[in-house]
């Protein structure tokens, strides 16, 4: 803060004027620099409404050096002028004051001297007057009293010619009374203290206004990374709808699971090198359940269950083969299995207790299985690995989301109703289905929905109802459909936070405060 | 695959949208409408595509079980027979014409360690025009890519028969023994010579590893010793097929016969549309080593029942048989109810391969209904939800983690063995990390065994960010386990490192005493949880910590993982320049 005296001047100075008053008036009426003006300013102003300023910019002349020299001193034709005595000097001499060159043109010039050259012993200066007018020395000073508006401004700028004055543009303060002007000053508080609160002096006290304009502290804490943010939510979704998450921390699948168990033939080019990572160590998975192998083997080379099968020589070796999962439907594979495992169990144990029954031992079992098959929803969200090539949306690994649901007598049209449902949560009502394949749903339905700024339809998601080859080996009634639909995590993530680049999202590459500035994720607002 | 607007008109479509809607609805993608000037110009650039063509052209992706629309014959008939403006035609295998014998195809034993399937079928009096020349060798090439799976399992020559007279030899010989003038070539090479010559082939050098070290190379002969084709690879310059061919002889040679026997039916169902009595197909005959002698194309139509029931069960609708009938029928299924209650009989072609399961039949009614046309309902399966244990636990520890002032990371869970190991100061074998056999970079060498190598490259790529830096991640690792199925096994763990200009182990150790308050341990020796110097570590040098700075941690007397100060080695090989200690433990003991 600005020393007190000086405020307290200020504001005596501002108390008798009508309207206002400039920094520069005070600077040159307080007989202080105006800088010392400009923080008293400041002072004043951070102690609420006491004055009220303005900043303005004005023009105004100033005296260069050579310009305070001469209002100190005297012109230079003066300075040479008052040299000569009576008897006149040598001009070599009068050349050798500081003044003498320029003092003795102008001094010529204004007829104040004579130059008598043919004078014995050198060239010899004589005044020609009694006295002189110094009137360049009277113009600066007057400039230096700050009454330059008393000079003509063709006068001005011939002393600019000169380099005696110089044209500034100043900055200065239009004060004003505020609306709790006073002549005194009252020091304002910074903060509140456990002191003032305990003396209850905060009553008296004046607080310093705090500047709203400024940023917070940023807040002390950790964050939450976006992709994982939005994995949260879709969980959430799933776990509204009443789907139970499945266990799909196993990376590592043998190709049986991964692909022969969801009917998906031996030859077919997602089983290349070119697209899935095989193992090399653990090269092949050791465990089967055998006749559950035997009836894979079984429709993929001869049919069965109503259908031709694909008709080729279905090797084991080829399903041992250990892989990073391409899908997490290999997991969805060994659920519906395990399930459909529960519903054969109960049956043996019950043809176990009644053999009395045999007769109607079909008819039995037809029931059993009824009632015992318990509907499922399932649902999962994790890393799935595709060995493609990488570009700005594809990278090796990304996380699949996939919901299951398996019941009797479940519709194509009840897969389209739970989509609704579902990307209804996600904020997408408009939705609309594609015919599409896939080797292990028929019907297999691409998922579409309208998008408002690209002024078309984009492809969400994929779904389909398990094709019976794949479902009835396994041991799951025959009146069991198993609907089914993926989609990736990445994708809705991206365009929720607006990234491009898949790389900047996931990843060790990604800028930190990408991570620290993203907010809440709310996929239905 | 381009379509034109005079084959949109065919199928009686005049507007863009009303073709889009089209698509949409059958299961094809409309790629882009263009046309072969701008097609030239975005490939070869303008001065190529003066004088070149203005007409729109409709670029079309096909599902990729359908390869009755892999060309454009099969891709308008489908949908002209899709808006009843044709019947689906009915294709017939024929006997030759004047009582004459069928043309005959000898596999002779010497094929069997090779390539032991062949199947064969002639094209009598066919026209070709330029357009229908060119679609017709694109199909092969289609089938070749797509059913054929590259020419492994499949592979197509089609040759001039009145430049060549049977009866045809399918044997298999050395390659120093076999020697003709190959297609697009002007002199005789052994096939030892062509297989060399091939190897710069931007085409061909595709397919030479699927013979290439065989004993014997598969080679088709006719009655003269011509050579037809050297399977999978290149047919024989004398039978090549020109725009005049009238009579065109087929030959298949594969590895899976069933894919055989549907490529052969593609292509002669396609194409005998242009053949002078269309749709008619004329029979050859092939004699296997054992004498067997079996007679093709197959052409086979199967006929399934099924119930109007089942169908509307199934999609969700309530139509009656006849108007289901007449759905299929759409589909070039030709369907017919058979008078027994809502019984339909359904006939298949044998272009529709892909239909193998009552399953594709309710389908393909399903599209013929208009998937968008049928009611959307709810199911009403109820069920309760459950998390999984491991994902629960972890979705509450991450909030607590940034709570405490971590950031979480998000790491791939692959990289290379180095990332693992050697920057770890770890030896590779001791890692028990799941190898990957076929890497396309290092970066996907193995799955990680440790979330550490992830957290400090994250910290290495943000350096210029504020220090201190507090990252952690909850996520699988894979280990190698005897015990599973697969012999390997995902392991829940927990890591975090501090990245300041002093080590900050009290840090780390007050975020593990945290994570213990939150998990409900106490600290202690038996019951609880304590930490002590581990010297193993340090005695065999290999610690990923510097020596006398790190700590096992045990909870309930079980070793859980480590906490330290990282190795200067380690911080270094990660191009990291600041102390950095880390806590690295497993979170499955709590579950």
């Amino acid at each position: 803060m600005a020393d007190t005296g000086l405020l307290e001047a200020l504001l005596r100075l501002l108390e008798k004027v009508d309207g206002g008053i400039d920094s520069q008036d005070v600077a040159a009426d307080l007989g202080v620099d105006h800088q010392l003006i400009v923080g008293a300013v400041k002072s004043l102003q951070a102690l609420g409404e006491v004055i009220s300023a303005e900043q303005k910019s004005s023009k105004r002349w100033e005296l260069t050096g050579e310009g305070r020299e001469i209002a100190e001193q005297g012109s230079h034709e003066a300075r040479v002028f008052n040299a000569i005595p009576d008897e006149g000097l040598p001009q070599n001499e009068l050349m050798k004051m500081p003044s003498g060159k320029v003092g003795f043109s102008k001094a010529m010039s204004n007829k104040w001297i004579r130059l008598d050259k043919a004078h014995e012993g050198g060239p010899r200066v004589f005044k020609t007057v009694e006295t002189i007018e110094d009137t360049v020395r009277d113009k600066l000073q007057l400039v230096q009293k700050g009454l330059s508006a008393k000079l003509e401004d063709k006068e001005k700028n011939e002393l600019k010619k000169r380099k005696l004055l110089s044209e500034v543009t100043v900055k200065s303060y239009w004060i004003t009374k505020g609306s709790s002007f006073s002549t005194t000053i009252t020091k304002q508080e910074t903060e509140l203290t456990p002191e003032m609160i305990a003396s209850g002096s905060w009553k008296e006290k004046k607080f310093k206004p705090y500047n709203f304009e400024a940023m917070g502290v940023a807040a002390d804490c950790g964050h939450l990374h976006p992709l994982m943010k939005v994995r949260t939510q879709f969980r959430q979704i799933f776990l509204e709808m009443g789907f139970t998450e499945m266990p799909t921390n196993n990376f590592i699948e043998s190709s049986f699971w991964n692909f022969d168990s969801l009917f998906q033939p031996q030859q077919h080019p997602a089983r290349d090198q070119h697209d899935t990572f095989f193992i090399s160590d653990p090269a092949l998975a050791h465990e089967f359940p055998q006749d559950y192998l035997e009836r894979v083997k079984q429709v993929h080379s001869e049919g069965g269950y109503g259908s031709q099968g694909y008709k080729y020589d279905w090797k084991i070796e080829e399903a041992q083969k250990n892989l990073l999962r391409t899908h997490t439907t290999a997991v969805s594979a060994r659920m519906l299995y395990k399930l459909a495992q529960q519903v054969n169990t109960h049956t043996h144990r019950l043809m176990l207790v009644s053999p009395l029954f045999s007769s109607d031992l079909t008819l039995l079992c037809g029931i059993i299985f009824q009632e015992k098959f318990t509907p499922v929803k399932y649902f999962s969200i994790d890393r799935v690995f595709r060995n493609e090539t990488l570009d700005a949306t594809h990278l090796a690994e990304f996380h699949q989301i996939e919901g299951v649901v398996a019941d009797y007598g479940l519709t194509l049209g009840n897969l389209m109703g739970i989509l609704h449902q579902f990307f209804t949560k996600l904020g997408i009502t408009k939705l609309r289905f594609k015919p599409a394949y896939n080797p292990y749903t028929e019907p297999s339905m691409e998922v579409f929905s309208y998008h408002e700024g690209l002024k078309k339809w984009v492809e969400v998601g994929n779904s389909g109802v398990f094709r019976p080859e794949m479902l009835l080996p396994m041991g799951l009634p025959e009146g069991v459909s198993v609907i089914a639909w993926g989609l990736s995590l990445e994708r809705p993530t991206m365009i929720k936070y607006g990234i491009n680049n898949i790389r900047e999202l996931v990843g060790h590459k990604v800028n930190l405060q990408m991570v620290y500035d993203s907010p809440i994720c709310r996929l239905d607002s | 695959m381009y379509l034109n607007n005079k084959m949109l008109f065919s199928i009686h479509i005049l507007a863009d949208e009303e073709f889009d809607e089209l698509c949409f609805e059958f299961g094809l993608e409309l790629d882009e409408i263009t046309s072969e000037k701008e097609i030239l110009i975005r490939e070869q650039g303008g001065e190529k595509a003066e004088g070149a063509s203005d007409v729109v052209l409709y670029k079309i992706d096909v599902p990729a079980n359908r390869y009755d629309l892999l060309c454009l014959e099969g891709l308008v008939r489908g949908l002209q027979v899709f808006k009843e403006k044709l019947e689906a035609p009915r294709y017939k295998r024929v006997s030759p014409a004047d009582g004459g014998e069928p043309q005959r195809l000898v596999i002779t034993e010497e094929t069997a360690s090779v390539r032991p399937h062949a199947v064969a079928a002639v094209l009598r009096n066919i026209t070709f025009t330029q357009e229908r020349y060119e679609s017709f060798i694109e199909l092969q090439e289609k089938l070749h890519q797509n059913i054929c799976r590259k020419r492994t399992l499949v592979a197509i020559g089609t040759h001039d028969l009145d430049t060549i007279s049977g009866p045809f030899t399918y044997t298999a010989k050395p390659p120093g023994e076999i020697r003709f003038k190959p297609l697009s070539q002007s002199r005789e090479y052994t096939a030892a010579e062509l297989m060399s010559l091939y190897k710069t082939d931007s085409h061909l050098r595709h397919y030479l590893h699927i013979i290439e070290n065989e004993p014997l190379y598969p080679i088709i002969y006719d009655s003269n010793g011509i050579v037809l084709s050297m399977p999978p690879i290149i047919n024989g310059d004398h039978s090549k097929i020109s725009l005049n061919t009238k009579n065109i002889f087929i030959e298949c040679t594969a590895t899976d016969l069933t894919k055989a026997k549907i490529t052969l039916d593609m292509v002669v169902t396609m194409f005998s549309v242009y053949c002078d009595e269309p749709f008619t197909v004329e029979e050859a005959e092939v004699v296997y080593p054992d004498g067997r002698l079996s007679v093709y194309p197959e052409l086979a139509y199967r006929t399934e029942t099924l119930s109007g029931d089942f169908i509307n069960k199934r999609v969700g609708i309530n139509e009656s048989a006849e108007s289901i009938a007449q759905l299929l029928t759409r589909m070039c299924l030709r369907s017919e109810v058979s008078g027994e209650g809502d019984l339909i009989q359904v006939e298949i072609p044998p272009t529709r391969a892909d239909v193998i399961h009552a399953c594709d039949i309710m389908e393909d009614a399903a599209i013929a209904y208009g998937f968008n046309n049928i009611v959307r309902s709810t199911p009403r399966t109820y069920t309760v939800a459950n998390q999984l244990p491991v994902n629960k636990l972890t979705e509450l520890l991450r909030q607590d983690l940034t709570a405490a002032g971590f950031t979480e990371a998000l790491t791939f869970a692959l990289c290379s063995e180095e990332d693992i190991a050697d920057k770890l100061r770890k030896n590779i074998t001791e890692t028990r990390a799941v190898h990957i056999s076929n890497p396309k970079t290092a970066d996907f060498q193995v799955a990680r065994t440790s979330l550490l190598p992830g957290l400090l490259k994250t910290i290495a790529a943000n350096r210029k960010m504020p220090l201190p830096l507090k990252l952690f991640e909850i996520s699988d690792v894979v280990l190698k386990d005897e015990t599973k199925d697969v012999g390997a096994r995902n392991n829940r763990r927990l890591c975090a490192v501090y990245y300041n200009k002093s080590p900050g182990f009290e840090v780390i150790h007050g975020l593990l005493d945290r994570v213990m308050q939150l998990l409900d341990v106490k600290p202690g020796r038996n019951q609880g949880y304590h930490i002590q110097a581990s010297y193993l570590k340090i005695y065999f040098n290999d610690s990923t910590f510097f020596p006398g700075r790190c700590a096992e941690i045990f909870s309930c007397g079980k070793s859980i993982g480590h906490l330290g100060v990282l190795h200067p080695d380690v911080i270094s090989r990660f191009e990291l320049t600041m102390p950095c200690s880390a806590i690295d433990i497993d979170i499955e003991p709590f579950l």
